[in-house]
C-alpha cells in the first residue's frame, strides 16, 4: 500500500474506532474491573475482593433459576422463530402454484410480507405495551374478552397470562406467553432475511426438483433448507443473543419485573435488581461479565458446529 | 491534507471524549457500571442569617429534579416561585422526569443534581444511598428557622415526618406528601343502598353478600404490583398484633413473623380470597382503580393520591370517601391506629455542588405558602401542618377526618426500605397470597425464612428502628 493511502484509511477509521473503544470496549473493561470489587454504585468507595463475586455467583439460587429460564428462551426463541420464518418465507417465495410463469409464492404474498414484517418496525417496548392490552387479565383484554364472549373462558376465572406462574410442560406459563410475543415480533424480520436468501437461489434448481417429481415438502427439506444453511446459522446466533437478553419483555410485561414470585426471572432482571435495588454493583457486574463470556462461547460453538463448505451457485 | 493532520484529529478526539462525559454511555447492561471523575464543590463563605441560614451564594445555581408522577410537577414550580422571592439572584434549574434512578444514579458518585426527588417505580434504593454515604444528613435543615412561620422547620412538620425520613439515627429524607391509607368506597352508593362502611373484617364479611347481590364484587386490588396489597396486609398485622410486633419484624428479631396476632391478620385475607370476594381478573393499579370507579367493586385500598391520579375519569355523582383499614375485632392490640405517613422523598446528594442552596430550596418547599399550594394542586396533604386547611375537597376532608380521630401512633413499616431483598420477597408473597396460591401460614413461613436469610447475610448492613 502506498503511504498516502494508508494515511487516508487511518484518517477515516480513527474516529469510529475511537468512539467504539470509548463507548463500547471501555465500559466493558470497566465492568470487568468493577466485578472484582464490592462497589455499591452510588459512591466512589470500593474494595478489591478478587474473584469472590464469581464464587458467590455459583451458589446463588436466584441466578440459577434465571439461568435456566434463559436457557429455555435460548432453545425455544431461535427454534420457533426460525421455523415460523422459514415456513412463511417458503410459502411467500416458492410455495405457490407452478405455472407457465415458473415458481412463485402464494397469492397476495407481497401484502403478507408487509404484514409479517410490521412488528419489526415497532420498538420492543411498544410491542410489550400493546401485548399488555391483548393479554389483559379480565373481560376487557382482547383474548380474554373474545374467549369469554364465545364461552371458552369462565368470566370468574380469566386467563392470567403473564401473571400465571403455574407450570406448563415443566416451565412457568408466564415464560410461554412471553415466548409467543418474542416469536411473533421476531419472525417477520427473519422471514425477510430468508426470503432474500431464497431469491438468490437460482429458479432452475427448484424447477429441476419439480421436474424430478419433488412435492413442496421435499423441495423444502431437500433443496431450500440445505441451500439456506449459512443464513439460518447466522439467524440462530442473532436470536440466541436476543434470547439471552429478553429484558424489555420481562421488564414491561411481568409483575415485579421477574414475577410472579420469580417465575420469569432472567439473568438481566436479577442483574438489574442486584445493581439498582440491592446496591451491589460489583456483584451485578460479575453477572454481566459471566453473561458476556457465556454469549461469546455460545457464538463460537455455534459457528464451529455449522461451519461447512459453501455451495457456490 | 494539511501539514498537521494528526493534531487536528487529536483535537477532534478530545472533543468527542469531552462530549462523552456529558452523556450517559448506553452500551448495554455492562456499561451500567461505568463512572467518571467527581465535580468540584462550590465553597460557601457567605454570612449565614435567619433569612439565609445555609449561606446561599448570590449568583450560584441549584439543579432540582422533580418526580413527575401522580402528584404532577406544578407544585414544584410554585415552590420555585416561593424560593425566588427570597433569592432572586439564585438560578433554579428545574427539570422533571419519571426515570429518577435511570437518570440520577449514574451521576450520584460524581456530579449529581443538588435536589433529587427520589420517588416512583424507578427509585434509587434509599438504604443503599445511606449506606454508601451518597446522600447528605439534613439535621441542620430541621433546626433551621421555618420559612414563613414561627419556630424551626421541624416544628412545622406533621407527626411521623421526621421519623419517616430517618435512617440509622439521622434525618436524610424530606418526604413532602403526607399520605393516609385505607379502604375507599363510594359514599353516594353506600348511602343509596343503606350500607354501613365496615369497621372490622366481620362487618365486611357480613356486608359482602349484600354487595354481591347487587352484581358487584366486594373488593378489588392491584394484582401486578405486590406492594399495593402489602400495605393492607401490614396494616392488618399492625392492628392485630400491635406496634411492637411490626417493630420486631422491621428489626429482624427472631421469629418476629410468628408473633401472636400476625397469622390471624393474614388468615382473614386468605378467607377473603377463598370466599371469592375479589373482582375476577389480575388488574394493575390504574385498571383496578378504574374498575372501582366504574362500580365493578365496592372497596379498594389505597393512599390519598388516588383522587389526583384518577381525576380525569371519576364519574359524576361518585363520592370518594376514605375509611380506616378494617381490624379483626375484640382481640386486636391497636385497632384504631391509622396508616399514615410522609412519602415522596426528596434527598440532597453528598456530592451535590450547591448543598446550601439545595437545603434552602427544601426550606422553601416546606414553607406555609408552598405547602398550601401543594395541597391545593395535588389534593394531597403536604407533610407540614395545616396545608389542607383551605382546600375544599370531600376525599381530602375524609382523610383529614380520619387523621383527627386517630390515636397518637401511626402505622408505619420500615423493613422494605431497610432491605431490598425483603422488599422483593414481601411483594412477591403478598401477590401470591392475594392470588390464592399461598396460605397465610405459608406466607408467614416464607417471610420468616427471607428475614432469617437477610439477618444471617453479613454483606447486608443492618438497620434498626426504635419507634
Amino acid at each position: 500500500m502506498r503511504h498516502g493511502v494508508a494515511r487516508f484509511v487511518i484518517g477515516f477509521l480513527a474516529l469510529p474506532v475511537a468512539l467504539y473503544l470509548f463507548y463500547v470496549v471501555w465500559p466493558f473493561a470497566q465492568a470487568a474491573g468493577y466485578s472484582l470489587t464490592d462497589w455499591g454504585g452510588y459512591s466512589d468507595r470500593q474494595q478489591f475482593v478478587g474473584l469472590e463475586n464469581y464464587v458467590r455467583l455459583l451458589s446463588d439460587e436466584l441466578i440459577r433459576k434465571a439461568f435456566w429460564h434463559n436457557v429455555f428462551f435460548l432453545v425455544t426463541v431461535p427454534l420457533f422463530t426460525i421455523a415460523l420464518a422459514l415456513f412463511l418465507a417458503f410459502l411467500l417465495n416458492v410455495g405457490g402454484r407452478e405455472d407457465r410463469a415458473g415458481i412463485r409464492g402464494v397469492l397476495g404474498s407481497g401484502v403478507y410480507k408487509i404484514i409479517f414484517f410490521f412488528p419489526q418496525v415497532l420498538s420492543l417496548v411498544v410491542v410489550a405495551v400493546m401485548w399488555q392490552q391483548i393479554y389483559r387479565a379480565d373481560g376487557q383484554g382482547l383474548i380474554n374478552g373474545v374467549l369469554m364472549k364465545v364461552g371458552l373462558v369462565d368470566r370468574d376465572n380469566p386467563i392470567a397470562f403473564t401473571n400465571d406462574p403455574e407450570p406448563f410442560l415443566g416451565v412457568p406459563a408466564v415464560l410461554w406467553w412471553l415466548l409467543l410475543i418474542a416469536v411473533w415480533s421476531g419472525a417477520g424480520f427473519y422471514m425477510v432475511l430468508f426470503s432474500a436468501a431464497m431469491q438468490s437461489i437460482p429458479k432452475d434448481v427448484f424447477e429441476a426438483a419439480i421436474l424430478d417429481g419433488a412435492g413442496r415438502f421435499h423441495t423444502f427439506f431437500r433443496v431450500t433448507l440445505p441451500l439456506l444453511r449459512d443464513t439460518v446459522s447466522v439467524a440462530w446466533i442473532y436470536l440466541g443473543f436476543i434470547a439471552l437478553d429478553m429484558y424489555a419483555l420481562v421488564f414491561v410485561m411481568t409483575p415485579s419485573q421477574g414475577g410472579p414470585n420469580h417465575a420469569s426471572e432472567i439473568f438481566a432482571s436479577v442483574l438489574n435488581f442486584t445493581a439498582f435495588q440491592k446496591g451491589q454493583f460489583g456483584y451485578a457486574c460479575a453477572m454481566g461479565v459471566a453473561l458476556a463470556i457465556f454469549a461469546i462461547l455460545l457464538a463460537a460453538a455455534q459457528l464451529k458446529i455449522t461451519r461447512r463448505e459453501r455451495i457456490e451457485y | 491534507m494539511s501539514a498537521t493532520p494528526d493534531l487536528n484529529r487529536r483535537t477532534l478526539l478530545r472533543r468527542a471524549a469531552a462530549a462523552g462525559l456529558l452523556t450517559i454511555p448506553a452500551a448495554g447492561l455492562l456499561s451500567a457500571c461505568a463512572g467518571s471523575e467527581p465535580a468540584q464543590e462550590q465553597s460557601s463563605d457567605v454570612e449565614k442569617s435567619k433569612d439565609n441560614p445555609f449561606g446561599v451564594q448570590d449568583g450560584s445555581s441549584v439543579k432540582v429534579v422533580i418526580f413527575n408522577g401522580g402528584l404532577g410537577d406544578q407544585w414544584a414550580k410554585e415552590d420555585e416561585a416561593v424560593f425566588k422571592a427570597k433569592h432572586p439572584n439564585v438560578t433554579v434549574n428545574m427539570s422533571s422526569t419519571q426515570k429518577i434512578k435511570t437518570e440520577e444514579q449514574p451521576k450520584m458518585a460524581t456530579q449529581p443534581s443538588d435536589v433529587v426527588m427520589n420517588s416512583g417505580a424507578d427509585i434509587m434504593d434509599i438504604s443503599t444511598l445511606v449506606n454508601e454515604g451518597a446522600i447528605e444528613p439534613l439535621e441542620d435543615l430541621l433546626a433551621a428557622p421555618a420559612w414563613d412561620s414561627e419556630g424551626t422547620v421541624a416544628d412545622t412538620l406533621l407527626p411521623g415526618t421526621v421519623n419517616d425520613g430517618t435512617y440509622q439515627g439521622k434525618f436524610y429524607v424530606v418526604n413532602v406528601a403526607y399520605t393516609v391509607w385505607g379502604n375507599w368506597y363510594n359514599a353516594a352508593l353506600f348511602e343509596k343502598e343503606g350500607w354501613q362502611p365496615p369497621k372490622t373484617f366481620d362487618d365486611f364479611f357480613a356486608l359482602a353478600p349484600k354487595i354481591k347481590a347487587k352484581g358487584m364484587a366486594p373488593y378489588v386490588y392491584d394484582a401486578v404490583h405486590g406492594y399495593y396489597p402489602r400495605w393492607a396486609l401490614m396494616a392488618t398485622i399492625w392492628k392485630s398484633a400491635g406496634k411492637q410486633a411490626v417493630i420486631d419484624i422491621d428489626n429482624l428479631k427472631e421469629n418476629a413473623w410468628k408473633a401472636d396476632g400476625v397469622l390471624p391478620a393474614l388468615e382473614v385475607w386468605e378467607k377473603l380470597v377463598k370466599d371469592k370476594l375479589l373482582l375476577p381478573g389480575q388488574l394493575d393499579h390504574t385498571q383496578s382503580q378504574q374498575a372501582w370507579l366504574d362500580g365493578k367493586a365496592a372497596f379498594i385500598q389505597l393512599g390519598t393520591w388516588l383522587k389526583n391520579e384518577m381525576a380525569e375519569t371519576i364519574p359524576p355523582g361518585f363520592e370518594m370517601r376514605l375509611s380506616d383499614y378494617w381490624s379483626l375485632g375484640a382481640g386486636d392490640k391497636a385497632p384504631n391506629d391509622v396508616y399514615a405517613g410522609a412519602g415522596e422523598g426528596i434527598v440532597v446528594p453528598s456530592k451535590a455542588p450547591n448543598k446550601a442552596a439545595a437545603k434552602e430550596f427544601l426550606r422553601a418547599v416546606l414553607s406555609k405558602e408552598g405547602s398550601a399550594k401543594f395541597a391545593e394542586l395535588t389534593k394531597s396533604l403536604a407533610s407540614t401542618r395545616g396545608s389542607g386547611d383551605n382546600v375544599q375537597d370531600s376525599a381530602l376532608a375524609s382523610a383529614n377526618e380520619l387523621m383527627s380521630n386517630a390515636p397518637q401512633d401511626l402505622v408505619s413499616v420500615k423493613f422494605w426500605n431497610f432491605y431490598a431483598d425483603l422488599d422483593k420477597e414481601s411483594q412477591n408473597l403478598s401477590a401470591e397470597l392475594m392470588a390464592g396460591r399461598l396460605t397465610a401460614q405459608q406466607f408467614v413461613d416464607g417471610m420468616q425464612g427471607a428475614a432469617d436469610k437477610v439477618a444471617g447475610d453479613s454483606s447486608i448492613k443492618k438497620q434498626t428502628r426504635s419507634a
